[in-house]
């Protein structure tokens, strides 16, 4: 009998040093986390950890500051961006980021938004859109879909008094300013590992100095939604991706 | 040297000449000669100028340039300052460091673009929530508004404070021969303060934030804003007076208006009645310890403003009932002129009044 | 002493630029001085105004009811103007564009037909400086050189080719209102 000399334990998954070790004020089954643990994979890919600085919203991710071992600064609701214009102006050879949710940037922020992708501001963002507001507990969206029931719209969101949810990505990608505008979802691995491609494309846009970029992801709220994870999961394939396409919206050829 | 100077340009150059490293703003009158000047003069200095797409950007901008360590400014007049004041609270509560200059128009609403002091409540007292004070100077005259704006950066940074300019549309557009201080070199390489965000390169991470959940926190945080304020009382209290020694009525007027004032107290001396002038120039911390001390001497006041009676509360408080206070004001834009407040002098020193 | 002007008339026709030089004027000749204008959209279009004050003292208000003299450009400034000039104190009046003559007897009124003069000068645009002039000579508060002066000194550079044709405007004008004219609002 051949005694297998079993290698050493390989480690193959361990935190991010550009994510805090703590504990996260998230609900269980959020996709918050995955997108924060994303986003610090990337930072210590690229070796941006100790240049980044981060902004962060008002919403659920108002303490995305506690979570990552970076510089950041908490900005009014819906001024992260133009926060960040600040901070980018003033300095260049940092790599500022906005971590914002779907009523923070898609609502109260949509000049700023807009703006910043127009001046092609060499910023990065990550737009969370589970399409409702998380942190005040469950109202309408912006990105609320048609026919959704929040606490703000119980019977349902009326296209006819609210419109049609704003399809964010579609609107920046028409910005001359924008170098890289996509979405992505975070409702299964295979998606999940697209997302961790287009955050690290998005951050190396503004190494490279080519622009606004933004990557919106598509995300749960199982606890506003009123539903277990798995169902939020399927909530969002089923229900958000027909309406919120995946893909590419604006991909400069540079970094293609 | 003395040159010819508009006080919007007077105050941008001697921003820049401070070491203002970004600028921040958006037109409106009748302060867009500043937001003008500093489009051509800070490009040409390898300095930061951003025509921001709203008053509510521009002071958010400021807010992170400031969280990143860097002297930095905007300019605006009254219902733009209205749109700043969301960011202009969380400035104060984040302690950063800014200036800001408000070349006041009249209102309410759209209003006009006539000089106006009717936002004296809105930027001394609050304009923004929370329990936060700014530091305020108005100045008079061109060369005040240089010296001031060139002060303020240093004022700011002493206290991680704002700073504002509070002037208003005469002092704006006023040309008068004025000098402008020496150019502080301004390394873009400087080491920039502690808790700027800059990078956690070789320390701890650096937070920014407004936000304290649990009550107590936030109640001991304002503690110590309102300590630090406390401090600023003590030390930042700025005024200047003219023929007070031997006054018996002081009046009382700040900026433009204190220097309309001015001219009317000199007519009233020529005809013989005791009268002095007192202009207050930081509105906060307002100079109520030497108002006090007048209170002592003088048989009435009269404060003059250009709205319907705003600085006026806070000479009251510091009168404290030692002798009446009347007031006159114009409204809407509408600027007095020295004979009109003469004849309110002349109506003071007629009733003889005396509360001793 | 002080002495104050005000020069009002349509935008485009100088008026501020005017006082602006009169200004410099000052300045450079040791006085203090303020210049206020209006300001905004009446600068387009409309009527635009400024006042001066000059003063061997620090200056308070910028601004005066009844200023010791007053240039009008056109008919509404008139209008406008004539009741405010300070008694005994020179209204300039630029007759190429009002249809009446000045009608206060406690007042210098001075009638130049600045635009016809600025035509034979060569530029309709010589109309303030003639008007300056006017004033100059009939005040006597700065020496028409003064003026003269300024004009070399802060002309902008791309206009220096015009400091000639202002320094006729200004001689221009001062010889028709220098003759007979009584002095107000003299800085002593």
């Amino acid at each position: 009998m051949t005694i297998v000399d079993v290698a050493t334990e390989e480690l193959v998954y361990e935190r991010p040093d550009a994510l805090s070790e703590t504990f996260t004020h998230y609900c269980p089954g959020c996709t918050h986390g995955v997108a924060h643990r994303l986003i610090a994979e990337v930072l210590d890919e690229l070796h941006l950890r100790e240049r980044a600085i981060g902004v962060a919203p008002v919403g659920c991710a108002v303490f995305a500051y506690n979570y990552f071992e970076v510089d950041f600064a908490e900005a009014a609701h819906g001024r992260a961006p133009a926060m960040a214009t600040g901070i980018k102006r003033v300095r260049p050879q940092n790599i500022v980021f906005t971590y914002q949710g779907d009523g923070d940037l898609a609502s109260i922020g949509m000049a700023e938004i807009v703006h910043a992708a127009a001046r092609g501001e060499n910023i990065t963002v990550i737009f969370i859109n589970n399409a409702v507001y998380g942190m005040t507990g469950g109202q309408m969206a912006p990105t609320s879909l048609p026919g959704q029931k929040t606490t703000s719209s119980p019977n349902g969101r009326d296209i006819e008094t609210m419109g049609m949810p704003i399809r964010v990505s579609e609107l920046l990608a028409g910005m001359p300013g924008a170098s890289y505008v996509v979405r992505r979802s975070l409702h299964n691995v295979k998606e999940i590992n697209k997302a961790r491609k287009a955050i690290r494309t998005a951050f190396q846009a503004q190494v490279d100095g080519m622009g606004f970029s933004m990557v919106e992801l598509l995300s749960n709220c199982p606890t506003n939604w009123g539903m277990p994870v798995a169902e939020s999961m399927k909530w969002i394939e089923e229900q958000m991706v027909p309406y919120y396409p995946l893909g590419d919206y604006k991909v400069a050829p540079e970094l293609k | 040297m003395k040159q010819l100077l508009k006080g919007n340009e007077a105050m941008a150059e001697a921003a820049v000449r401070a070491g203002v490293e970004a600028y921040f703003g958006y037109p409106i009158t009748p302060q867009t000669e500043l937001l003008e000047y500093m489009s051509r003069r800070m490009p040409e200095l390898n300095r930061v100028f951003l025509q921001a797409e709203s008053e509510v950007a521009a002071i958010n901008m400021v807010y992170g340039a400031a969280c990143a360590g860097t002297r930095v400014m905007t300019s605006s007049s009254s219902p733009g300052v209205s749109l700043m004041m969301e960011g202009v609270s969380y400035i104060a509560g984040s302690e950063v460091p800014c200036v800001i200059v408000d070349v006041m128009r009249g209102g309410p609403g759209l209003g006009n673009i006539a000089p106006a002091q009717a936002d004296y409540f809105q930027v001394v007292k609050g304009g923004g929530h929370g329990d936060y004070r700014l530091i305020v100077l108005a100045p008079a005259t061109v060369q005040e508004a240089i010296d001031l704006t060139y002060e303020a950066f240093d004022i700011a940074d002493k206290y991680r404070h704002t700073v504002v300019i509070l002037a208003d549309g005469n002092v704006g557009q006023l040309m008068e021969p004025a000098e402008l201080p020496p150019m502080r070199p301004c390394d873009p390489g400087r080491a920039r303060a502690p808790w700027a965000l800059t990078g956690a390169a070789g320390r701890r991470k650096n937070i920014i934030s407004s936000i304290n959940l649990v009550p107590e926190v936030e109640e001991e945080f304002n503690r110590k804003l309102q300590a630090q304020l406390d401090v600023i009382r003590r030390h930042e209290v700025r005024y200047y007076e003219y023929e007070t020694v031997d006054a018996e009525y002081v009046v009382v007027a700040f900026g433009t208006a204190g220097r309309v004032a001015q001219t009317a107290v000199k007519q009233a001396r020529v005809l013989g009645l005791p009268v002095g002038l007192f202009r207050p120039i930081s509105l906060f911390p307002f100079p109520e310890e030497r108002l006090a001390e007048l209170a002592q001497q003088a048989r009435g006041f009269l404060v003059v403003e250009m709205n319907a009676g705003q600085m006026v509360e806070d000479v009251r408080l510091a009168v404290n009932g030692q002798a009446p206070v009347r007031f006159y004001g114009r409204m809407g834009g509408v600027v007095p002129l020295p004979d009109e407040v003469l004849t309110s002098i002349r109506h003071m020193t007629a009733k003889q009044e005396d509360y001793r | 002493m002080q002495s104050e002007l005000t020069i009002s008339g349509f935008g485009g026709q100088g008026a501020l630029f005017a006082g602006q030089l009169l200004a410099y004027a000052a300045m450079d000749s040791g006085l203090h001085v303020t210049w206020i204008p209006s300001y905004g959209p009446e600068m387009r279009g409309g009527t635009a105004h400024c006042t001066v004050i000059i003063s061997h003292e620090d200056i308070g208000s910028p601004l005066v009811r009844n200023p010791a003299a007053v240039i009008v450009m056109n008919m509404p400034s008139l209008d406008k103007y004539e009741p405010l000039v300070t008694p005994g104190g020179v209204l300039v009046v630029n007759s190429s564009l009002t249809t009446r003559s000045p009608r206060r007897a406690d007042i210098r009124a001075i009638d130049i037909p600045a635009n016809s003069l600025a035509e034979e000068l060569g530029s309709a645009r010589l109309a303030n400086v003639i008007l300056l002039g006017a004033w100059a000579a009939a005040t006597g508060v700065l020496p028409l050189e003064a003026i003269e002066k300024a004009l070399a000194a802060h002309l902008p550079a791309r206009h220096t080719d015009l400091v000639q044709a202002n320094r006729d405007a200004l001689r221009r004008g001062a010889a028709l209102a220098g003759a007979t004219a009584f002095r107000v609002g003299q800085l002593n």
